[in-house]
This record gives C-alpha cells, structure tokens and sequence, in this order.
C-alpha cells in the first residue's frame, strides 16, 4: 500500500465528451465546481507552505556566514538591553550557532548509534523468526501505536527516569540521545520490516537449499537484499529525530557555549529556535537556526528519497 | 500504514536443522540476540508507561477523580485540575482536523484524478518534503509572522458576526492572535501533508475497472468521484483522519508558542487557551513535587488519548483491508 502509487502502467484515457449539448448544466456546473475545489484546496495548502520556506530563507541567509559555524551563541538579549538603555560601547554581536549544530549532531547521532542496530535485530526477529506467533504479533502492535505516540512523551519519560534522579547534572546529550532513540525505535522496527518483507521467500529458499542456516541466510542474503530500503527508513527517522524539539527542551538544557562532550548541559538548534523566538533580539538567531535545521534535516530526507527510489526492492 | 496481514509460510521450517557444532550454537546465538532486541523493544515500551503513570501517582492519588474535574493547575492553592488542558487540546486538534481534511482530500483526489503525469510527480514530492519541515519551524513562522495578520482578520469576522446569537460567543474578541484558532490553523497546517499521502494512496487502490465503467455510463468525473472513488475510499480516509487527529493531539512546539498560555475553558475560538503537550514542556523543566506529578500526569491522559485514536484507526484500515481481502 505504501509505495504501489509511484508507477503505473499508462492506462489509455477513455475520450468523453463532457462539453457534449445532451450534458445537462446542473451535472456540468456540479463537476466544474468539484475541478475548482481540488485546485483551490491545492492553493489553499500549497501558498501558506510555501511562504513559510521563503520566509525562513529570505531571513536566516542574512544571518548565516563562516562564523555561524564557528562562534558560540551571543548573549542577544543582554545587548539589546544594553542599547535600550542607552549603553554606547555595546560591542556588534557575531551571530554563532556552533554549539547548537555539535549539540544536535551529538544528540542525533546517539540516538541513531542506540536506535538502528536494536531496532534491526528486533525487526529482524520478527520477520524472521517471529512471524505470526503472538508474542511477534504484540509486539507489532505496540509498535505500530507507538509510532503515534508524541514525541513530547518520550521527553517527559527520559525527564523523569534520567534528569530528575541526577539532579543539576541530570540535562545532558545523553538524555536528549536517549529521548530521541526512543522516538526513533519505532520508526526503525516498522519500517525495517516491511523492508524485510519484501525479500522474495525463493531468496531465503536457495540459501536454506545450499545448508545456511537462519542467522547466515540472514546475514548475507536477506539484510543485504533489504539494505537500501532500511538504510532510506533509517534516515527517515533520523531527519524526524533531529527535528524534534519537545523531547530535547526536556532533557538537554540550554547553554550558549560549545559542549562536545555527552556529559553536561547542551543545546541543538530547535531547541534555539524555540527559545529565541521570545528572546529580546533573538529572532535573526531564531531564523538562522530554522535554516540550518531546514537544510539538516532535507538533506536527510532526500538522501532517503534517492536511495529508496534507485537502490530499493519495490513493492510489486 | 501497511497491516500485517502475510500468509507467507514460515520459511525457517525450511531452514537446515542440523544439530551440534560452532555454527549451531552461533546460529542459536543470532536467534537468542534478536529474540532479545525484540524484548528490550517491547520492554522500553511498557517502560515508559509504568515510568510515567509512577510519575504522576502523587498528583492522580492526592485530587482522586477531581482531577479531572477540576479545571486547572492551581499551584497557590495546591489545587491540580487537568479540565482546562484536555479542552483546549481536543479544540485545537478539532479545528486542525476540520480544515485540514477537505483540503486533504481535495489534493489528493487532484493529484490521483485530474493532475498529469509530471505534475502529479512534482506535487506528492514537494508535499512529502513539505510533511518532514520541523514543527518548530512553523511554530517560529506562526508566531512572528503569521500571528499579527490573523489577529486583524479575527478582529474583522467578531466585527461582522457581533449581532449574530451563536457566532457571536464562538467568534469572540480577539486576544491579540494567540489563539486556539491560531494553533489549529498552524496544526492544520503541518498534518495537511500527513492526510494527503494518505488519502492519496487510499485512492490509488480503486480499481481502474469501476472508475472506467462509471465513466463508460456517461457519468461526469465529478459524479464517477462520488459514486466511485469515494465510497470505495471511505474507510481508508477515516483511518488518515485518525492517524491526522492523533498528530494534531501530540503536536507540542507549535502550539506552545502560539496558543497564549492561559488555560480556559471558553467557546470562543479567538481566545486564548492551553494544551496539554504545550503546558507541559512550558513548565516540566523547573516544576517540583505535586506540580511536577501533576504535569507528567497530563502526559499520562495525553498518551492514553493518542493511544485510544491511534488504535481505533488501525482497527478500522485493519477492518477495511480484510473486507477487501475476502
């Protein structure tokens, strides 16, 4: 159901002559109205979703140079209250996203280090040896009604078993990791398998006939007939981890300097984002980091896209 | 959105059996480590729930069932209500899944029934690309950009309906665009994408045949649409409806930033409100003792609402594709 859409024969038309005199105008006028909704709810969707990307290129591009790579996070709202009162000596401020880029490139890349390989063995097993037994079929179902849990949930569940028994030292890459691995399992297992469901029994058939074992066929027959379609999912729910906001708000804290380590409160850009946009002088921030996040988060998605559509099996 | 619904055969009957060696234990091995992720999956699943109901046990223990009859969090008085957030999430998702369906479902029977090819190609790419933009973002463009237009125009409708008996209450004076309407409408907005590829897969799957046969008996494209494409389509919409609604509810960032923070229960959409996701992250952070446990229980009923959508959805696409199946 998911990918049958994407190619179909070319059907030859059926020629009607709508514009035929035995057309009574009740039917023509009915038809021509439901033309104009479905061009009109296209517009109605398409124009506001299309200002909203224009409208954070056209900002944030002014905001972004080499050291939006480089610097840490300026005090905004400090120099703007500086101005506002008169303070004649307020130095520029250098607009830097450095630490919020390494902070969600470090939370993302936990989670991905923590979600994937777990999540492939688990669909894995139920594909592969669980099948249809009812353990198999519970946990599909809870998957399945665990991708649509919000990921603000995963944020208060970290929150409570991670950051409130440490305390102060509780906010860390390690609990945004974490928060966000939970998020990306689901996606992971799913589509994993339906990957893995793809993979012609005959494959697994030859490889039993030549005496491989479940875990060998496995290993060098299905995995890697299945690899481009779990790759692309993969990276589907990575582009979904790194723009997520709530989870990290939760769990990571908020701090303006660089933090490469996994220990220790860290910031990432939907998290700037979120903060800046109330932030006396934080909007050109605000707007930057939704680019950059934009762009982070695209590039994934269209690496999935390209992958999936070149290298992947597709359903029949 | 697929079901598992294989009749495959199980092919590890098939698999070589053989007893004893290392390649035996190794293989026994592989079976045990999968056998294992898939109960550490399963295992943080139930986690979570356990976690998160022992988190919020102060808060459900102490008000009992009034806290969900009273209205709000009263930290002053110790009062913990959780009426006031469940309103305003079910109106906000209510209103997202009210604008968001007709558009949705017009798009998508334009791009199965009317678009060609190439455009066809164009529109569900840019939509799919569209649907993966971070919520944040359009929290940020929401609040500083399309907030101050939709504050004039909300200021314009309460002009024109103020001696209009229902809509007067329902179209109410502004609040200055922080609304629940604002964040239905920035909701709408974000699922719109999600509906869409939905729905649009759920007409790919009409058969050619009837649509050509009701084209054959002369019927217009708009009349082969209804007595066709539609009542074909009817279960499958209701599923991408759900699975809409169950995003709208979770939806966290974007409201947080534009529905105002001012938990109330008031019919007029103009005003504003407060959600469950969004009170949550706004407070979590510096919340302590019985205000802390009553936050995480708003998570609890917040899981428990999706939860309940999300089932109900996959209940009934599951329904549907049987009944197609047989």
């Amino acid at each position: 159901m998911m990918t049958t859409t994407l190619e179909r024969e070319p059907a030859p038309k059926p020629q009607i002559d709508l514009k035929g005199p035995h057309l009574s105008a009740g039917r023509r006028l009915r038809n021509r109205l439901a033309t104009v909704f479905m061009i009109g709810s296209l517009l109605v969707a398409a124009i506001p979703l299309a200002f909203v990307v224009i409208v954070v290129v056209s900002k944030g591009i002014s905001v972004i140079s080499a050291d939006w790579f480089t610097k840490d996070i300026p005090d905004v709202a400090s120099s703007t209250l500086a101005t506002k009162f008169g303070a004649t000596d307020v130095a520029p401020v250098i607009y830097g996203m450095a630490p919020a880029i390494v902070g969600t490139l470090l939370t993302t890349g936990l989670a991905t280090l923590l979600a994937v390989p777990l999540g492939i063995l688990g669909a894995v097993y139920l594909n592969e040896y669980g099948r249809e037994k009812r353990f198999a079929r519970m946990l599909r179902f809870f998957t399945d009604v665990m991708i649509g849990v919000p990921s603000v949930i995963m944020g208060v569940f970290l929150y409570a078993v991670w950051v409130v028994p440490r305390g102060v030292d509780g906010r860390s890459a390690v609990a945004g990791g974490l928060a966000l691995a939970c998020l990306m399992l689901p996606i992971v297992v799913r589509s994993t398998e339906e990957m893995l469901r793809l993979v012609p029994d005959h494959l697994r058939e030859a490889s039993f006939a030549l005496g491989a074992r479940t875990s060998r066929t496995t290993m060098t027959v299905v995995l890697p007939a299945a690899l481009p379609g779990i790759t692309s999912g993969c990276m589907l729910a990575i582009a979904r981890a790194a723009g997520e906001t709530a989870p990290l708000l939760l769990t990571i804290g908020s701090t303006r300097f660089l933090n490469a380590r996994l220990s220790g409160v860290n910031t990432a850009l939907s998290t700037q984002i979120f903060s800046n946009v109330t932030q006396p002088g934080g909007e050109p921030l605000a707007w930057g980091a939704a680019l950059t996040l934009i762009a982070l988060v695209l590039i994934f998605t269209l690496l999935a896209r390209f992958v999936s559509s070149r290298f992947a099996l597709q359903q029949s | 959105m697929t079901v598992s619904t294989t009749t495959t055969p199980q092919t590890n009957e098939l698999a070589p059996t053989l007893r004893g060696g290392r390649r035996a234990r190794a293989d026994t091995g592989f079976q045990w480590m999968s056998l294992g992720a898939a109960v550490l999956v399963l295992a943080i699943r139930l986690g979570i729930v356990i976690s998160m109901v022992s988190g919020a046990w102060p808060a459900f223990s102490k008000m009992g069932l009034s806290y969900f009859t009273e209205n709000k969090i009263d930290q002053v008085n110790a009062v913990y209500g959780s009426q006031a957030y469940i309103y305003g999430t079910i109106v906000v998702s209510f209103i997202a899944v009210l604008f968001a369906v007709p558009v949705s479902i017009g798009i998508a029977l334009f791009v199965t029934e009317v678009a060609p090819q190439r455009l066809k190609w164009w529109i569900t790419t840019i939509m799919d690309l569209l649907a993966s933009v971070p919520s944040v973002v359009f929290g940020l463009w929401g609040f500083l950009i399309l907030r101050p237009h939709l504050n004039d125009i909300y200021n314009w409708i309460h002009d024109h309906v103020k001696s209009i008996p229902i809509l007067k209450t329902v179209f109410g004076p502004s609040g200055g665009g922080n609304s629940f309407m604002t964040a239905g409408l920035i909701v709408a907005l974000m699922i719109t994408p999600i509906i869409t590829s939905i729905t649009r897969e759920v007409f790919a799957t009409v058969p050619r045949n009837d649509k050509d046969g009701a084209l054959a008996l002369g019927a217009t494209r708009w009349e082969m649409i209804r007595g066709v494409v539609l009542p074909h389509s009817s279960g499958g919409i209701t599923g991408a409806v759900m699975l809409g609604l169950g995003r709208a509810m979770g939806e966290t960032i974007a409201i947080a930033l534009v529905i105002g923070a001012n938990p109330q229960i008031v019919a007029n959409v103009f005003a504003t409100g407060e959600a469950m996701p969004s009170v949550i992250v706004r407070n979590l952070p510096e919340s302590s003792g019985d205000f802390q446990a009553a936050l995480i229980g708003l998570g609890v009923v917040l899981m428990a609402l999706t939860v309940v959508v999300n089932v109900a959805a996959r209940l009934i696409v599951n329904r549907i594709e049987r009944a197609r199946g047989a």
